[in-house]
């Protein structure tokens, strides 16, 4: 499982990245915006995007938005994970077609309940 | 700075145009139009003059807020500048103490997993010592086993406590960069009371010039709800539109069907 970590700070790729590795998943990369992170994710065969909303350069939803876009990434999961927490942004999120959205400060188990929600519903 | 007596200086102007206007009517009365045309002028010359002070007064007020703002020089070394230079310092020790703090973390977990590791295994054992299913070459690399792990036991916690202290003192920067932001809290506020000063001074040019604005131009473009922007976290948690909990995402997603 190849995961992609995108976020503008770099404590914040840390700590999802060390939650993932807790969780098994030891095989990540990190990008800090969409701008990098759209080209790794067209040339690297990546199974799951973890984004946050707002940085720099190219946002989380708009990354989202370039993925569903994309034949070749549309079908790939995509949880968010954002201090963004405005109802209205949660709709637009949900409706870009994002799997999951976490709000922070989050916990370990939060995450790990959001990852695996998704998995089953991916491999059910 | 600012203390505009416009009042005190239009009354007494009030009285002057009376005067030549009350003068200038007499004059009509009694027949006599070049006195009253010549009055005219009179009257024209109070205004004048009544605006080139007020201007004149406005403009060394107007330079005198400015200069208070501590901001026409917003360059290096402007208050401003050291404002951008302290938030820096705030993001700079912030971040090192959460890198600080996870590389202790990262260091302290193979110590504590390696322990709990051992324990489990050698409770195993120690569970069939207490029942006696050991045969004694097991019972002495039992007995090796243990006091290996006691000695490693003694060695690996004495490294996490310090770790934990380290984590601890990880966390002076909450002390350090909140005195900062005192520092720059003070600083916006003490701009804004100034800049709401020189608005004020502003309008009071209006008033005197004359000018009138079409405020009506003036309204906000919001173009909600077609283009959904970032906004970073929200500080009031109580607002109607804000959800306060992953619980609360979580209904909000499940209404829509997820």
């Amino acid at each position: 499982m190849k995961i992609l970590i995108v976020d503008d700070f770099s404590t914040m790729r840390r700590i999802v990245k060390n939650l993932l590795r807790d969780l098994g998943f030891t095989n990540t990369q990190e990008a800090d915006d969409g701008t990098t992170a759209l080209p790794m994710l067209q040339n690297g065969d990546f199974d799951f995007l973890v984004t946050d909303w707002n940085m720099p350069g190219m946002t989380g939803l708009d990354l989202l938005k370039h993925v569903r876009a994309d034949d070749r990434l549309k079908s790939l999961p995509v949880l968010m994970v954002t201090a963004e927490a405005k109802r209205d942004q949660i709709v637009a999120a949900a409706q870009a077609g994002v799997n999951g959205y976490v709000v922070k400060p989050f916990t370990a188990a939060v995450l790990k309940e959001k990852i695996d929600k998704i998995f089953e519903r991916v491999e059910g | 700075m600012g203390d505009i007596s416009l009042e005190a200086a239009n009354s007494k102007v009030g009285s002057e145009i009376r005067m030549l206007a009350e003068n200038m009517l007499l004059q009509l009365e009694q027949g006599d139009i070049g006195k009253a045309v010549a009055l005219v002028n009179d009257l024209n010359e109070v205004r004048d003059r009544t605006l080139y002070n007020e201007i004149g007064r406005l403009t060394r007020a107007l330079h005198d807020a400015i200069k208070n703002l501590n901001v026409d020089s917003v360059g290096a070394g402007s208050d401003i500048d050291n404002t951008t230079d302290k938030l820096a310092y705030v993001l700079e020790m912030t971040d090192k103490s959460a890198n600080r703090t996870m590389d202790l973390v990262d260091a302290g977990m193979p110590l504590a997993s390696g322990l709990h590791d051992r324990a489990k295994i050698l409770s195993v054992q120690w569970q069939r010592f207490l029942n006696k299913e050991l045969t004694p070459a097991e019972f002495r690399l039992l007995s090796k086993d243990v006091n290996e792990f006691l000695g490693e036991s003694v060695n690996k916690s004495q490294k996490i406590q310090g770790q934990f202290s380290e984590i601890v003192l990880a966390q002076d920067f909450q002390d350090l960069t909140g005195q900062v932001i005192h520092k720059v809290t003070a600083l916006i506020k003490d701009v804004e009371s100034r800049l709401v000063t020189l608005v004020l001074m502003a309008g009071q040019v209006d008033e005197i010039t004359g000018i009138k604005h079409d405020l009506d131009t003036v309204t906000e473009t919001s173009d909600e709800g077609a283009n959904i922007r970032a906004e970073g976290p929200q500080i009031n948690k109580s607002s109607d539109d804000v959800v306060n909990s992953q619980d609360d995402v979580d209904d909000l997603l499940s209404s829509l069907g997820f």
